[in-house]
């Protein structure tokens, strides 16, 4: 229903506000609101994908529409694409609280982690809902602020450090994204996406249009952490508490990293071929230096983070692949392979990458540290944390049956369906890197000799090895997303809309 | 830290109420002159630090003054955020609609309901930049000791 | 066309100084400038020839004003501008009160 789509943001900014105000009332409470919230905009993120079907939505935020000549007005807009990144920003924010209801048990202020939770996740789906650029740059800043504070939450020496890397490359980032939205609004006149693109049909100058493109790619992937912009990353997301660690190389570096990129160049922009070619190297170099750059690492959120890179560059080299086989023109079904196979993968990598931050969570909880030298023989004594992290790295190294074997055969085929046969060679040499280090890790946290006594270590609480547990069961389930059948209910409404620009502009300009 | 000396503390308390009123009639004068909530409200919070600046953090009770900065920010922000939901049951029935009545242009009662919003906001900036100005004191007092 | 060179030479600036100074608070500073700078170019952009201040008065005639849509965005981007300087001021404060230095480059933790 069209007036539930403000919801989404709504009801996180009120109680991450009633959590500041009650929490030092009420003891427990936030404990209490916070999961509630998320289930609530968990349920409504099902029922909108259940209840599309398709179509597009768009919401004019007071009514305002433009008249003639004049475009004004703040639309949100929820289409196939929109939908399935808030359910997967929705189930990944609610299965990391509810593991963090235990994990942050030993910090002072919890009060406030609950808080900030609540609106970097109101942040990202205002994000992904958003229709115009400039409320994508308000709901971007609400997002990523809050991720700094979560980033610097537990305030030691290492943590600081790294928030304070962050926010001055973020900084930085934010401020292309504005200069370019100044030069697109200049040229056109209005922010409204739909209007720039019908704005752009028109005469433009080449020079310009390529100036503000470059800024986009490198404002959006400072966010996204592609190569050559990823220095931030290792050090936030390996700084960072578990569970926020799961957040922010799950669902955040996806929702306004290249959710945005994808929703700008396939929905405003018209495609050249020298952006095709860019993206697609750009995925591929990040593709091939992450995994390289994660062998060497003893640290194990460090190695996490540094795969993090790589699987987005698959996930920005599909689409990159989509845009060149879409300008050819004559190959329709292996574009839609390209980028039905980027989509896929961002819904399992936010999945099992997830998994595994909460698992090496797991690990510095019980342990106390995160060096894969000191740790060793853990299966007997942690079973779940083994068999969920086992589960997990077979399923980002694309072993069948587990997800990330579909996704990456997706890519792959569509690859040499476009005959692109250096990319289809990367991606499958970088598959072999990946099982490589994962099997490192295991080895190391899980299978080797134990250094210390470890005798005495349990398994983690409850709440943890619930949402392991659930996010393991997950990666097998979503495997079931690669019969065609299931992935034309549910993924071919998001390739339509990315494919077809006008469906997207008349939805809006129609109202 | 030590407040100033007494011609700073005497001048400061006149000219305190002074912007703060300014500030209040930059607030409430939104919808007809430039400025509206988020200027004003800088200007609220910019008279009560010129107080704290004078008479230094050691005539205030610091951790009763950034709870109360820090709820009447909370307060103020879930007011919009009710407001904005409120008119989703009355009036155009969208997020954000205009409800109340709007009277002729120009005046001061009129526009509907974007002088309430220009309060809440308004109050709610003068509070939140007073929180940060008060946290940063906070930790400043606590490492010197 | 002038002024927008400057403004660019301002963002230059900044740029140069989030770069080159060692000193924490001197890079905070500096991403402002460059915040501002680019502040500057967007109002610079709603410029419209002989335009009035865009207050509309209720009983004066059909007249020419700048662009207030550049003006909104750019009020609303200053309170972000706010936010991050607060942010950046609290960490920079922290991070002197763990290392006891400014210096940037002793705070050098991690590496790899």
């Amino acid at each position: 229903m069209d007036a539930l789509i403000p919801l989404f943001v709504a009801i996180p900014l009120i109680s991450a506000f009633l959590m500041v105000i009650f929490g030092k009332l009420v003891k427990g409470f936030h404990r209490f609101l916070a999961p509630i919230t998320l289930l609530a905009l968990l349920l409504l993120a099902v029922y909108e994908f259940t209840s599309l079907g398709g179509t597009s939505q768009a919401y004019a935020m007071g009514g305002w529409t433009g008249k003639e000549g004049s475009p004004l007005g703040i639309f949100l807009v929820l289409d196939g694409f929109s939908v399935i990144m808030l359910c997967i920003i929705n189930l990944i924010g609610l299965v990391a609280l509810f593991y963090s209801l235990s994990y942050m048990a030993k910090y002072t202020a919890e009060a406030n982690y609950y808080s900030l939770f609540c609106l970097i996740v109101a942040g990202m789906n205002g994000v992904v809902l958003s229709g115009d650029l400039f409320n994508l740059f308000v709901f971007l800043e609400v997002s990523v602020i809050s991720s700094y504070a979560l980033v610097a939450f537990g305030v030691g020496k290492t943590e600081l450090e790294a928030s304070f890397k962050y926010q001055v490359l973020g900084g930085l980032a934010s401020m292309l994204i504005l200069l370019a939205i100044g030069l697109i609004y200049w040229q056109c006149k209005t922010v409204n996406m739909a209007e720039v693109r019908a704005a752009f049909d028109g005469s433009y100058s080449k020079a310009f249009y390529l100036f503000v493109q470059v800024l986009l790619i490198s404002g959006f992937g400072l966010k996204a952490a592609i190569i050559p912009f990823h220095a931030w990353l290792p050090d936030a997301h390996s700084s960072a508490p578990s569970p926020i660690s799961a957040m922010l190389s799950g669902v955040l570096i996806k929702a306004v990293g290249i959710y945005v990129l994808i929703r700008l160049f396939f929905n405003m922009f018209v495609f050249t071929h020298e952006i095709g070619v860019v993206i697609a190297a750009l995925g591929a170099l990040s593709m091939v230096l992450g995994s390289l750059l994660a062998i060497i690492q003893w640290d194990v959120k460090r190695l996490l983070a540094y795969s993090s890179i790589s699987q987005i560059g698959y996930i920005v080299m599909a689409f990159g692949m989509g845009i060149i086989l879409l300008l050819r023109g004559n190959n329709e079904a292996a574009a839609v392979l390209a980028i039905g196979g980027g989509i896929y993968h961002m819904i399992n990598h936010a999945v099992f990458k997830g998994l595994l931050f909460l698992n090496a969570g797991s690990l510095e909880f019980r342990l106390n540290t995160r060096n894969l030298k000191e740790m060793g023989g853990l299966s007997k004594s942690m079973p779940l944390t083994s068999t969920t992290s086992f589960m997990a790295s077979m399923s980002i190294s694309g072993i069948p049956p587990f997800n990330g074997f579909f996704s990456k055969l997706v890519i792959i085929i569509a690859a040499i369906n476009g005959r692109f046969y250096l990319l289809a060679a990367l991606a499958v040499l970088v598959s072999i890197i990946t099982l490589g280090y994962f099997l490192k890790f295991q080895r190391f946290a899980f299978f080797n000799k134990a250094e210390k006594a470890v005798e005495k270590i349990r398994e983690v609480p409850f709440p943890m090895a619930t949402s392991m547990v659930f996010l393991a069961i997950l990666c097998v389930a979503l495997s079931l997303l690669a019969i065609p059948s299931v992935s034309e209910t549910v993924l071919r409404p998001a390739i339509d809309v990315l494919i077809q620009p006008e469906l997207y502009s008349t939805t809006l300009i129609g109202i | 830290m030590e407040g100033m000396s007494t011609i700073v503390k005497k001048v400061s308390q006149l000219v305190a109420g002074l912007i703060f009123m300014y500030g209040i009639y930059i607030i409430l004068h939104g919808h007809l002159t430039p400025g509206g909530g988020f200027a004003g409200g800088a200007i609220v919070a910019g008279a009560f630090i010129l107080l704290i600046l004078a008479f230094g953090s050691s005539a205030l009770n610091l951790k009763k003054e950034v709870a109360g900065s820090s709820n009447t920010e909370s307060v103020a922000i879930l007011l919009v955020v009710i407001l904005a939901l409120m008119s989703l049951f009355l009036g155009a029935k969208v997020f954000f609609g205009n409800f109340l009545p709007k009277g002729e242009a120009g005046t001061l009662l009129s526009a509907g309901v974007i002088p309430l919003y220009n309060i809440f906001i308004g109050i709610e900036v003068a509070g939140a930049i007073l929180t940060i100005f008060l946290a940063l004191v906070i930790f400043k007092e606590e490492s010197s000791k | 066309m002038i002024v927008y060179l400057l403004c660019f030479v301002l963002f230059l600036v900044g740029l140069y100084g989030v770069i080159t100074r060692r000193n924490l608070i001197k890079i905070a500073i500096s991403l402002s400038i460059m915040e501002f700078s680019i502040f500057l170019i967007l109002v610079l952009i709603g410029y419209i020839d002989q335009g009035l201040a865009p207050i509309v008065n209720t009983n004066s005639g059909p007249e020419i004003y700048v662009d207030p849509l550049p003006q909104a965005m750019v009020l609303t981007a200053i309170v972000i501008g706010l936010a991050t300087t607060a942010m950046l001021m609290a960490i920079a404060i922290r991070l002197y009160r763990k290392y006891k230095t400014f210096d940037i480059r002793e705070i050098k933790n991690l590496r790899g």
